[in-house]
């Protein structure tokens, strides 16, 4: 069976064909964002001149505060949804069968799957139900909501991983519930929590459409801020910053990979 | 001394509808190498996990050193045990391995270094103490684990088959091990196998289960030579289970025919009358020349064993008997065909309940 799709005919141009639609504008993003030119279009030579921009510029105020909100959100965001998918994933994964199990894990999966616009709608008008100002406040519970999944699966998956002997040995040499959990499963299982966490932080760092719902005036993150300064033309500071991000997210996204696959055979039944 | 260590009375066990224990009861005694024996899915595990407190009874009770423990949490019991995959925690050495349980229980640094530090001598695994889990054969990572469940000072260890992972040369050379350590530490042992071999050399008393209940408790040696019934004769070693008819019991006696026709005194309880079984090991067995001895047969091959030959015959119902043969210098062995008596030695034959 193994590598029998890849001598399907035309397998080859397809598969580069996608690769192009998906990542070649990104590459003249990158390409383009260090432009000596104003010009979007034309190459006029390479330089830093719109990194040097995006800092000390006349919008460099704007992005240093967005980029200080993005940071801290997708810092509290992905370190409570992370505690908070821990918690689920031990239930999950420990309780063995009962009632509304499949149901929970729907519950819990469900951000996964539902169009980020619905979620927007409905996060939107929870809060102006509940009546909370748009904000800060606000856009962090949104995102902690919809990066629990995220953090969920690597926990999850690294936790099945785990022979239940480990706690049982634990407890059976006199271990309360809390030092079997503080001593042993949760060294086993920090590269799956180091892995969520990474995940939950970038996806909390690169959301817009939730954000932009539930932000309020003046309230700015990264994306949405990137996004406004694009509705007044695109200028190439805006291509060196969405490089920034975009090296932030590839460089988080391999950590958490790499976080993912460590030490899972050392934690594995024998 | 005659304090028993652990009780067990009338324990059951259900998952779901499943029924791992169906009415067990045991008393086990201090100071005892015990093993619980019986094939895959007896129950072993399960009753081993319930004295742990890993597991908890549907009903029954059960009692260490006197005191009711059903309802105690696993750290609340002065029991230590040795799982079947050792279960070392990957992420500590081997020395903060073997301090974990007394460090749970508060003892201070320096005396629960000193403390793992003589446990792994007496494992032999001195020079090991820095090392991780996974930087161990599976021969040291069992030291590992016993020195580990020991190093608290439990009165009742238990052990789910530990030997199981080790090839042959290494387990038996655990079996001596385990049980000098046992016998030197004065510490009750309960053992789980499924190794008839391993049961008969180690322990003080064997408790025999099948489909969650106990067939038969004793010594090694009733075990072997007075197996209560089909289960417990078929189980433990090699045996020929021959049908007889069984007359009147008196005093005690009764005469069974067996096929053929030659008829032997053996013990019976009343009300044993009928169609039952003999068990004959086949090292009781002995040839003997056509028409001698209390049973024909004729002989189908012979199978080389190293140690021993096994010869095995047919009898004229259609039953197969397997006779034991020492590989010594060559007795003349009686070609396949040939037609053979066999002599039951003196209390080979045993008459079995079904
Ligand atoms: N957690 C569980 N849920 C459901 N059934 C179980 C569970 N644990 C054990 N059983 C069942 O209980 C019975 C006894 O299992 P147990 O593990 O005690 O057997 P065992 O004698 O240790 O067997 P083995 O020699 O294979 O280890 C089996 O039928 C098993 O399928
Ligand atoms: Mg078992």
């Amino acid at each position: 069976m193994s590598g029998g799709v890849r001598h399907y005919p035309g397998f080859a141009a397809i598969a580069a064909l996608c690769l192009a639609i998906l990542y070649l504008p990104l590459g003249v993003v990158a390409v383009y964002s260090f432009n000596a030119s104003t010009s979007i279009t034309a190459w006029g030579g390479f330089s830093w001149r719109w990194y040097i921009d995006v800092f000390q510029g006349p919008e460099a105020p704007r992005f240093r505060a967005a980029a200080w909100n993005s940071v801290t959100i997708a810092f509290l965001a992905a370190s409570v949804a992370t505690a908070i998918a821990v918690a689920a994933a031990v239930a999950m994964v420990r309780s063995g069968r009962f009632r509304g199990k499949s149901a929970t894990f729907a519950l819990i999966s469900l951000p996964l799957m539902v169009p980020e616009i619905v979620t927007a709608v409905a996060t939107l008008i929870f809060f102006s139900t509940i009546g909370l100002t748009p904000g800060y406040l606000t856009i962090l519970i949104a995102h902690i909501t919809f990066c629990i999944p995220f953090a969920y699966l690597p926990v999850a998956a690294r936790l099945s991983g785990i022979d239940p002997a480990f706690e049982a040995a634990a407890r059976d040499l006199y271990a309360s519930r809390g030092q079997a959990f503080r001593l042993i499963l949760l060294p086993l299982l920090a590269p799956g929590i180091v892995s969520g966490w990474l995940l939950a932080f970038i996806i909390s760092l690169d959301d817009f459409i939730i954000t932009n719902f539930v932000k309020g005036a003046g309230m700015e993150t990264l994306p949405t801020a990137i996004f406004g300064s694009v509705k007044q033309g695109i200028k190439p500071n805006i291509m060196a910053i969405s490089t920034m991000l975009l090296a932030v997210s590839i460089l988080f996204v391999t950590l958490s990979w790499l976080a993912g696959r460590t030490g899972r055979r050392a934690a594995a039944p024998s | 001394m005659a304090e028993a260590a652990v009780v067990v009375r009338d324990a059951v066990k259900l998952y779901g509808g499943v029924v791992a224990l169906d009415g067990v009861s045991l008393s086990i005694r201090d100071n005892e190498f015990f093993t619980l024996l019986g094939p895959s899915g007896c129950g072993k595990t399960t009753l081993l996990r319930l004295i742990a407190g890993f597991e908890r009874l549907t009903s029954g009770a059960i009692a260490l050193h006197g005191q009711d423990i059903a309802d105690l949490p696993p750290d609340r019991r002065p029991v230590n045990t040795v799982f079947q995959h050792y279960a070392l925690f990957p992420h500590m050495t081997v020395l903060d391995n073997v301090a974990f349980g007394l460090k749970m229980r508060g003892v201070g640094l320096a005396e629960r270094r000193r403390r793992a530090g003589e446990m792994l001598e007496m494992v032999h695994l001195s020079g090991f103490a820095g090392r991780f889990p996974a930087q161990l054969s599976g021969g040291q990572q069992q030291r590992v684990a016993l020195a580990r469940a020991l190093a608290p000072g439990p009165r009742v260890l238990l052990l789910d088959e530990p030997l199981s992972a080790l090839d042959l040369k290494l387990r038996q050379a655990m079996r001596v091990e385990l049980k000098t350590l046992q016998e030197e530490t004065g510490i009750t042992f309960i053992f789980v196998t499924h190794d008839q071999e391993e049961a008969l050399t180690m322990s003080d008393r064997i408790a025999v289960m099948s489909a969650g209940r106990l067939q038969q408790v004793g010594a090694p040696r009733e075990i072997y030579e007075e197996p209560v019934n089909r289960f417990v004769a078929d189980f433990i070693g090699e045996t020929n289970l021959v049908p007889v008819e069984v007359g009147a019991v008196a005093g005690g006696l009764a005469p069974v025919a067996l096929p053929g026709g030659a008829v032997l005194q053996l013990a019976a309880a009343p009300g044993s009358e009928g169609r039952h079984h003999v068990s004959i090991r086949p090292e009781r067995l002995r040839l003997a020349p056509s028409g001698a001895g209390q049973l024909s047969a004729r002989v189908e091959r012979i199978i080389y064993k190293g140690t021993d030959l096994q010869l095995v015959a047919r009898m004229a119902g259609g039953g197969e008997l397997h006779v034991r043969i020492q590989n010594t210098a060559r007795a003349d062995l009686p070609p396949p065909g040939a037609e053979v008596g066999l002599v039951l030695g003196e209390g080979a034959a045993r008459l079995l309940a079904d």
